[in-house]
């Protein structure tokens, strides 16, 4: 039974990090991904990483954005770590090779991202997060004696002994269908969110919220998992990303009537506010009758005024993505995009270390919640908390290990994901098809629970979502191997997205105040006496249970919210 | 402005199935899905397994070309199943319908589904796949021109898909070779100003039999690629910098051989093969045949001479005489080597900068190979 001192659970930039950082520390360290590493769903970061590395610029100008952003629900504890670290893990990647692009004297370049008051984010042309994803498996490989991995594993479960402690995974190695149990002293959960509850999203298929999932299960609370973010420039053909890069280099929206609409909504920033501001202005216009397109869905992203030259060097990807999944030269003429589901805010509540309340249970990236990014995360602090809390969690796990032995073996826990497998491969072909669950999942999700909420809407999701839980007890597959069985696995996925959507929806209910991603039509103004809090939710017997926890504050006390 | 949403239609999809636990050979099966015709094969794919057979065995993951999960070859060429519309593929194929298929040059696990670790991944690790940069780190980020950071996202930009691997004509033909993508990767670091290894790099992938110059030239790799990385052109800029910049002789023999290739064009505007295997061996010019490397070369190549011969792939008066070509036109071809050997630097023609290749002359982007070594 293969055993380390640090297990990490995703290979995307927060599970990379980590692995490095606990190598680094001296302690043996696995990685395990369901995909290959460089599939994560990191590569798909575009825009860049924020870090306040011009002289210029203070930690505390990014801490405050990024206090702001959130709408005063992220934890400043937390944020003004990841702020104030962050110019040196820059600095670090660069160091470690990460290509990123210059100014003329050779330094690193900036540019300007929502919702921040200077020019902060760097970047490599508009693929920075495949950039340094590549670089970190680069890092992988030169490090591969200390760091094992196990590429394409899928974790179907996680490990507690008697005093409710995790000690390590099972896991299916999707190639041979084996089973195994990986033992941990400590395991860190870094993978990812779970986009994939929404149909459409900018997310990959991969998406699932697979860990979030994983921690509730076994007892850890979720926190702020109504904060959805919405990106304001998803394409309209099939919701695939447009980086907000492009409106930083200086790209434009339109409403039907050729108005640049931000001016009403965001005076100051105006293409530049927040995330969850830019989306609802756009749903605003589109719901008033200024869409544009066929049936008046979109808005325009007019990507001509920024020079023909620099986008190609600078936005290339999108340049791509126009001309091969919209048919337009969006250096030519403007685009067709809509708000559309691309990050969660929420996740597993975790400490400044990662550390879940669950002893020997880490988390880091997407998958957590610290909270930095509190009721809307800003463009580029993404890619900045899966390096910062990986490698702090990676740290922190590492040096915990170094202090205990290693757990004893059980097999009760494989013996009953066999058999959870063997059941679902046998399922009769009575049910529902996995496939058809998943696309109501989606379908759901983003008509109710989405940029504008209400009352009414979130009851039917609520309801929806328990009866697509009933259904995917029963629900069946075709795949009856065991090599490359992606069918079942699937199946295992679908239940995973079940319990993030639920956990999403009846914080939604909860939350009777407009704040940050969250906003309700039937109560749309923030409400800080009542609502300046987090809202967790934890297993209780067979349903979500919601409890609250402070918001910390330590310099910046909450005040009105204007772009 | 944006296309107009065109109405879903009926594409038929041919795919190549594989049960490695069925004990039976692969078989083709066919599914005919409902989508619109500008939607890519793999959302085709996606139908068919989420209505159809759910067992259907293609990796995938972002559905936007750029975690580099589905390489397929469809209608037998390599590409992305979800950078690929259906229409287009519809009429790319012979009689119909769309054809999908595994990769080639790697082993098929099941389905769609390639064994990249045997092969891609392995090639890649060859290359010494990480910056080499052990001094002393500065406490800010290393100052590099501009201009070489932009260049090297060109091969920053593979996405490790596996497309160039899978139609490389030299790969199949000598699996040991190291290959397009492993090459391409090599010169991201090659090209990297902070790297400080970079001529032992170079030593190394000119001496090994399978590095650079097993490339055959044949822009396989270049026309599968989706991400524009061009991994030949790659390979040459590798080779330029090794043997032109960094006067790498490999014990190969495929410098020379480039130098020779050029030089005999220049001679004669044509190649002259009879004169390429002395000069290669012998020196790079006529008296290169009285070299005794080069009449032990000659003798050893004499068996494939007379197989060209003999399948009348060349006649016996070209392979002793060589070509010849009016005058006016030899003129013509040395005006060229004037040309280009006047530039006072080399242009080094970087796709990802230019972008398009209508617009080459006002982008392009001229990097010095030794320019800004470590600093």
């Amino acid at each position: 039974m293969p055993s380390h001192d640090v297990l990490i659970i995703g290979a995307g930039l927060a599970g990379q990090r980590a692995a490095l950082a606990a190598a680094q520390a001296g302690a043996s360290v696995a990685i395990v991904s369901k995909v290959h590493p460089v599939r994560s769903h990191s590569v798909a970061a575009a825009g860049g990483i924020n870090a306040a590395i011009n002289v210029a610029d203070d930690w505390k100008s990014h801490a405050y954005d990024t206090v702001k952003g959130s709408d005063f629900l992220g934890d400043q504890d937390a944020i003004e770590i990841m702020c104030s670290e962050a110019p040196k893990e820059v600095m670090h990647l660069e160091h470690m090779g990460v290509t990123f692009h210059r100014n003329d004297d050779g330094e690193l370049d900036l540019r300007a991202f929502g919702g921040a008051s200077m020019k902060r984010t760097a970047y490599v042309a508009d693929i920075t997060g495949q950039a340094i994803l590549h670089v970190l498996y680069e890092q992988l490989m030169k490090h591969h004696e200390q760091i094992d991995r196990y590429e394409e594993w899928f974790v179907t479960s996680l490990l507690q002994d008697d005093s409710g402690c995790c000690r390590g995974v099972v896991a299916r190695d999707v190639r041979s269908g084996r089973m195994e149990v990986l033992k941990a002293k400590n395991v860190i959960l870094a993978c990812g969110g779970a986009g994939q509850v929404y149909s459409p999203t900018t997310n990959a298929l991969i998406v699932t919220g697979d860990g979030i999932a994983q921690a509730y299960r076994i007892g850890a609370p979720l926190m702020d998992m109504e904060m959805v973010q919405y990106h304001p420039t998803t394409l309209v053909e099939n919701g695939l990303l447009i980086t907000e890069g492009a409106r930083g280099e200086g790209a434009t929206l339109l409403n039907s009537e050729g108005e640049r609409f931000m001016e009403k909504y965001a005076p100051n920033k105006m293409e530049l506010a927040s995330r969850d501001v830019v989306s609802r202005a756009e749903q605003t216009e589109i719901l008033e009758g200024r869409g544009v397109g066929a049936h008046g869905e979109g808005i325009y992203l007019d990507i001509t005024k920024v020079p023909r030259k620099r986008t190609l060097e600078a936005l290339r990807e999108i340049v791509n993505i126009g001309k091969d999944f919209a048919g337009v030269d969006i250096t030519r003429e403007p685009i067709m995009i809509r708000p559309g589901q691309h990050y969660i805010m929420g996740g597993v509540k975790t400490d400044v270390n990662g550390a879940t309340s669950i002893e020997g249970l880490y988390a880091a990236g997407e998958v957590a919640c610290v909270s930095v990014h509190g009721g809307n995360r800003l463009g580029a602090n993404s890619l900045l908390d899966t390096l910062i809390f990986g490698r702090r969690a990676g740290e922190h796990a590492a040096a915990r290990a170094a202090s205990m032995g290693m757990p004893a073996s059980d097999d009760t826990q494989l013996r009953e994901d066999v058999a959870t497998i063997d059941a679902i491969i046998a399922r009769p072909r009575t049910g529902r098809r996995v496939s058809e669950i998943k696309q109501e999942l989606g379908e759901t999700m983003n008509q109710y629970v989405a940029v504008y909420r209400d009352q009414e809407g979130l009851d039917k999701a609520h309801e929806v979502v328990k009866r697509l839980k009933e259904e995917s007890e029963s629900a069946y597959i075709d795949d009856k191997g065991t090599v490359f069985n992606q069918d079942v696995l699937g199946a295992i996925e679908l239940g995973y997205m079940l319990d993030c959507a639920e956990s999403i929806v009846v914080a939604a209910i909860e939350r009777t105040e407009s704040r940050g991603a969250q906003f309700r039509t039937d109560f749309p103004e923030r409400n800080d006496d009542e609502w300046l809090k987090h809202i967790d939710i934890s297993l209780n017997g067979n349903g979500p249970q919601v409890s609250y926890s402070p918001v910390k504050i330590t310099q910046w006390q909450p005040e009105e919210r204007k772009y | 402005m944006a296309e107009t949403h065109r109405p879903p239609e009926e594409f038929t999809l041919r795919m190549r199935r594989y049960d490695p636990e069925s004990g039976e050979a692969p078989y083709w099966d066919e599914h005919t899905v409902e989508l619109e015709p500008h939607r890519s094969v793999l959302e085709g794919i996606l139908q068919a397994k989420a209505k159809f057979d759910g067992s259907i065995g293609i990796r995938c993951s972002c559905r936007a070309a750029i975690c580099g999960s589905c390489g397929v070859r469809i209608n037998g060429e390599p590409g992305l199943a979800c950078h690929t519309h259906l229409d287009k593929a519809r009429a790319s194929s012979k009689d119909g319908v769309i054809e999908v298929e595994p990769m080639g040059n790697m082993p098929v696990i099941k389905d769609m589904i390639v064994d990249m670790d045997a092969v891609h991944w392995k090639k890649v690790q060859r290359v010494t796949p990480w910056l080499i940069n052990e001094g002393p780190q500065p406490e800010r980020e290393h100052i590099v021109p501009r201009e070489s950071m932009v260049d090297v996202t060109q091969t920053m930009a593979c996405i490790q898909c596996g497309a160039c691997v899978s139609d490389c004509l030299a790969m199949e033909v000598d699996p040991g070779f190291i290959g397009p993508a492993a090459l391409a990767k090599a010169y991201r670091f090659v090209g990297d100003p902070r790297d400080e290894e970079q001529r032992e790099r170079l030593v190394d992938l000119s001496e090994d039999p399978q590095g650079i110059y097993d490339c055959t030239h044949c822009f396989k790799c270049v026309e599968a690629c989706p991400k524009d990385v061009n991994p030949m052109g790659q390979i040459m800029r590798l080779r330029r910098i090794a043997g032109a910049d960094q006067h790498i002789n490999d014990q190969n023999n495929g410098h020379r051989h480039e130098e020779t290739v050029v030089t005999l064009i220049k001679d004669y505007g044509l190649l002259h093969e009879a004169e390429m295997i002395p000069r290669s061996y012998g020196g790079n010019s006529w008296f290169g045949k009285f070299h005794p490397a080069a009449g032990k070369e000659l003798l050893s190549s004499l068996p494939v001479a007379i197989r060209g011969v003999m399948k009348r792939k060349v006649s016996l008066k070209i392979a002793i005489f060589g070509h010849s070509i009016p005058k006016q036109d030899l003129k013509a071809v040395q005006k060229i080597y004037e040309t280009v050997e006047s530039r006072p630097e080399r242009y080094e023609l970087n796709l990802y900068v230019s972008g398009e290749d209508e617009e080459v002359e006002q982008t392009q982007v001229a990097v010095g190979a030794e320019e800004g070594s470590a600093q």
